[in-house]
């Protein structure tokens, strides 16, 4: 009696776990014969993008008989991205910012790839620069973005020439009790090496000298250097110590907020800025960031947003051609743009979408004599210190003691 | 990592199912044989059974995929022990016994293993995979366009079946327009006459040869990215499916000298086994690097580097103050209000309950963030309600203050509801004897109820202040360890152990998970100590009072 209740439990939970199982199985069953015939392309995305590509993907799979699957990876997509494909569960294709190319290399997550002389000379000379790494090609890019100046044109009419320009109308504004801050340039209590670069630029200052091939060079280091100390002391002269243009209670939350509060006239940001301050009704106008009087020219960072084949991708012919064939046409350029406002990197998409709005021309004018964000890993090492010491200055501290400081940080860590 | 293990998961629940266990006495052997067998138990049993058999099979498959026969052994015997455990009527504790363990190995013990090994290794980015992971890597990075060669326009074809036959390609000059066809053999001129061109210049058909649609050529293309036919002056690769064009490898891994060696400059990287890198002789090294065991480096860096250990102390103490102030701070207002709440007098006891609970019912993560933007000095609600102008988060002590305030702030209601517990739980003669005996309130506090209380919470007391010691979020989402003294950059006023060392080992240069490991075994260390003595003396306390 006791054997056979133990034998009659056992064989249905056999049963149990078998049926189970083989209703588990013939999804992928069903989803092996399209594979067979067809493969399949898995590309990973941010959210936004992945509602963008959709349509498209789906498109090149059925022109071409293959099954194509858009994944959205909200969070780390970069750090999501290495840790799968060392597990080799990884995409076959991945969208993402150029500055990623550094580190993606130096994990062998993804391969270079090869486009005709002709497909280059599509794109922006700039967007080329950005994706290519050690001289090879490693992504094909399809964005732009880069940093300017929005002005509130009821508050401000005129764009500024310059920065002392631009704080004395600022200044001015306060003092009308038109606006409770000069300029929203964000920086928070640990500072944001982005958005001061521009600034830092035209101050004289440099994070990495070039090397022969063009690349950024990282044993030249330029933070600590007596360049980088007269630049900050400009930018302490800014600070709350001084102009009270650069604050750190201005942090990348309330930046944008407070120039659609419309209390400052000046913004420090980028084309994600301009949906906010479309949604405040306000009247706005888009020039270069301005650089000091009689110093350099004020330069931002240009960031390329681009598709990289996986390395260790299960269809890489498939995701090859995908990338260097099918990325590189103006449509999807155009329908990436409509799904998030941001120049596209071909010279033809661009072009398209011009007409419509003229906020994109600006923002190229603006990113014209921009740097190429460095894609080097040794990069990584300076966000941080680099934004510490910028936000300690900003507050008061000594600008030769603070970035001699920070310099010596970065060198410690770029190995 | 956890699959293997993770089959038992539903038998958690087994031990309820015995169905034996109602009430009959258990004194004699033949009591148990006869215990009544319920339909209810019996289904629960073939449930709770198929799921771990499911399980099992689900987490086979990928483990067969991957060749990793150890762990397959490891979840074959553990699902038949399983299956004979619940199945026979004897080893009743092990039944109980056995699903806490499993989970036990699978959750904690699996975890603190994985991590200590990874200590010994130089993990992290730049040194993820294996040597030949990133030989692969480097030789593949370094294909380049021969300079001024054919750009192909392609064509995959097969002289076999589509599904099976051997590969070749058919590339066309798009400059004369002449077809070739190209395997591991190389390059062979085809006759026009035997070949259909498209426009584009790809080939749609050709004699003898069968051309792949995508869908075919998608199937088959581990084989199309390996296949590179030969030519005089480098290979002839694909770019997807539709274009080739002739590249070489400048670099080569050479099993000879194990080094690289480049083509064009003859420069050699010699692999160095101890750091897990390619590196020249001049000392420049190879981006892609592999994972090696590196000893005791990573806790030799720990405690040599003066730029980790020497903030090392400075950071402990505040660590310390940071966790006893938080864990103290909440428990003293949390035990003040359950003592208010407690007495017999005070009306609506329960509505001020609901409203002293919901700080706890929020999440503590956008509360965090919540607070962060309530102590800006110019935005924030703090200052433009008290009409301050302090800079909280740039000076070392406001910015300390203004963290244990959010600690308060989201940790009193949990000590309130323990504290509430735990006061409901004493009984109200001692307090009343204490004031026949004609004690005052505070001292009938003080010797009876404070005493009795902390026997019940000093295990909760302990754990808050373990959670306290490593609580990330509570800094890294208001000040990031900020603010900052203006030489130093990694180590600010309101660090914690677990902040300091997350930039340390996350900050540069990518992510270092081995030194990350490292450093978090140092911390266990610290707060194993601290609570291993705390729970010492909690057992003498409770050997007084109880």
């Amino acid at each position: 009696m006791r054997i056979r209740t133990a034998g009659v439990v056992a064989a249905f939970a056999l049963a149990l776990a078998a049926s189970g199982c083989g209703g588990g199985s013939d999804e992928p069953a069903a989803n092996e014969s399209p594979k067979a015939a067809g493969g399949k392309l898995v590309i990973w995305a941010d959210d936004k993008r992945t509602a963008a590509l959709k349509p498209f993907a789906e498109k090149f799979g059925q022109e071409n008989g293959v099954t194509v699957e858009v994944q959205a990876v909200s969070k780390d997509l970069q750090t999501n991205f290495v840790t799968a494909h060392q597990q080799g569960s990884g995409p076959d294709v991945v969208v993402g910012a150029h500055d990623w190319i550094g580190n993606l290399v130096q994990n062998g997550a993804i391969d270079p790839v090869q486009l005709t002389a002709e497909q280059k000379s599509g794109f922006n000379a700039t967007a080329v620069k950005a994706v290519t790494f050690n001289g090879q090609l490693y992504g094909v890019p399809y964005a732009m973005e880069n940093l300017a100046l929005i002005r509130n044109t009821e508050l401000a009419p005129e764009a500024p020439k310059t920065i002392e320009e631009l704080v004395a109308t600022g200044k001015k504004l306060k003092a009308e009790k038109k606006a409770s801050e000069i300029l929203c340039l964000q920086s928070g209590q640990n500072g944001d090496a982005y958005h001061i670069y521009p600034l830092y630029t035209s101050a004289g200052g440099y994070l990495f000298g070039t090397a022969a091939n063009g690349d950024y060079d990282p044993k030249d280091l330029g933070v600590g250097k007596p360049e980088s100390i007269e630049a900050f002391k400009k930018i302490a002269a800014l600070g709350e110590k001084g102009e009270g243009a650069l604050k750190r209670s201005i942090t990348a939350e309330n930046s944008i907020a407070t120039f659609g509060a419309k209390k400052c006239a000046f913004l420090v940001s980028g084309p994600w800025a301009i949906a906010d301050a479309k949604k405040a009704n306000i009247k706005y106008d888009i020039s270069p960031v301005p650089g000091f009087a009689g110093g350099k020219e004020a330069q931002p960072f240009v960031g390329v947003q681009a598709f990289y084949v996986a390395a260790k991708g299960k269809n890489k012919a498939l995701a090859q051609e995908f990338v260097a064939n099918y990325v590189t046409t103006p449509e999807l350029a155009v329908a990436l743009y409509n799904a998030e406002p941001r120049p596209p990197a071909l010279t033809a998409a661009l072009d398209q979408v011009k007409g419509t709005d003229p906020d994109l021309a600006k923002f190229q004018e603006a990113g014209k004599n921009g740097q190429v964000l460095p894609a080097i890993p040794a990069m990584a090492a300076i966000w941080d210190p680099f934004g510490k010491a910028q936000a300690a200055i900003i507050g008061g501290a000594d600008p030769a003691k603070t970035i001699t400081a920070a310099g010596k940080t970065i060198s410690g860590q770029i190995k | 990592m956890s699959t293997p293990l993770s089959g038992p998961g539903p038998a958690q629940q087994v031990p309820g199912r015995e169905p034996v266990g109602s009430g009959l006495p258990r004194s004699s052997r033949t009591a148990r044989n006869h215990a009544p067998i319920t339909v209810t138990g019996l289904l629960v049993k073939v449930v709770l059974l198929g799921l771990v058999a499911g399980i099992a099979v689900w987490a086979a498959f990928p483990l067969i995929e991957a060749e990793k026969w150890a762990g397959l052994a490891l979840l074959a015997v553990t699902t038949a022990g399983l299956f004979y455990l619940y199945l026979t009527r004897r080893h009743v504790p092990a039944k109980y016994l056995v699903p806490g363990t499993l989970f036990l190995i699978a959750f904690q013990v699996f975890p603190v293993l994985y991590t200590a090994s990874t200590a010994f290794t130089n993990f992290g980015d730049g040194h993820r995979g294996s040597k030949d992971d990133a030989i692969v890597a480097i030789q593949t990075a370094s294909v380049q366009q021969v300079p001024g060669s054919t750009e192909y326009a392609l064509s995959v074809a097969t002289t076999g079946d589509p599904a099976t036959g051997p590969l070749v390609f058919l590339v066309t000059d798009p400059a004369t327009g002449t077809v070739s066809v190209g395997d591991a053999e190389g390059l062979r001129r085809l006759d026009p006459a035997d070949v259909t061109v498209a426009p584009g210049g790809k080939v749609t058909a050709a004699d003898g040869y069968t051309v792949l649609n995508f869908g075919q050529a998608g199937a088959r293309s581990q084989e199309i990215t390996d296949l590179v036919v030969p030519t005089a002056g480098g290979a002839i690769r694909s770019t997807g499916l539709t274009r080739a064009y002739e590249g070489k490898a400048m670099r080569a891994y050479d099993a000879g000298c194990d080094c690289v060696r480049d083509a064009e400059s003859g420069k050699t990287w010699t692999a160095d086994e101890s750091s897990g890198a390619f590196v020249a002789a001049d000392g420049e090294r190879l981006a892609q690097g592999w994972k090696v065991n590196v000893g005791f480096d990573n806790f030799a860096r720990v405690l040599t580097e003066p730029a980790i250990s020497g903030p090392f102390f400075g950071t402990l103490v505040w660590n310390f103050a940071f966790a006893i102030g938080s864990t103290g701070l909440t428990f003293l207002l949390g035990l003040a209000i359950a003592l208010t709440l407690h007495s017999p007098r005070l009306r609506g006891t329960n509505l001020y309950r609901v409203l002293l609970i919901l700080p706890y019912a929020m999440p503590s993560f956008a509360m965090l963030l919540v607070w962060r933007d309530m102590f800006n000095t110019d935005f924030g609600l703090v200052n433009n309600l008290f009409g301050l102008g302090v800079d909280w988060f740039g000076q070392d002590w406001t910015a300390r203050a203004a963290v244990l305030l959010v600690q308060l702030w989201l940790g009193y209601p949990y000590m309130f509801l323990v504290a509430t517990g735990a006061l409901q739980a004493i009984p109200r003669e001692l307090t009343e004897a204490t004031s026949v005996d004609g004690a005052s309130p505070w001292q009938s506090f003080r010797s009876v109820t404070l005493p009795l209380l902390l026997v019940a919470l000093s295990p909760l007391l302990i754990a808050s202040f373990a959670y306290n010691f490593n609580n990330i979020n509570a800094i890294w989402l208001t000040t990031e360890g900020g603010p900052f003294p203006a030489d130093n950059p990694t180590n600010g006023a309101t660090d914690l152990l677990i902040t300091y060392t997350y930039r340390l080992a996350f900050g540069a240069q990518g992510a270092e998970f081995g030194m990350a490991a490292a450093v978090s075994i140092f911390i266990f260390a610290i707060v194993a100590t601290v609570s291993a003595i705390s729970f010492r003396r909690t057992r003498k306390q409770e050997e007084v009072y109880s």
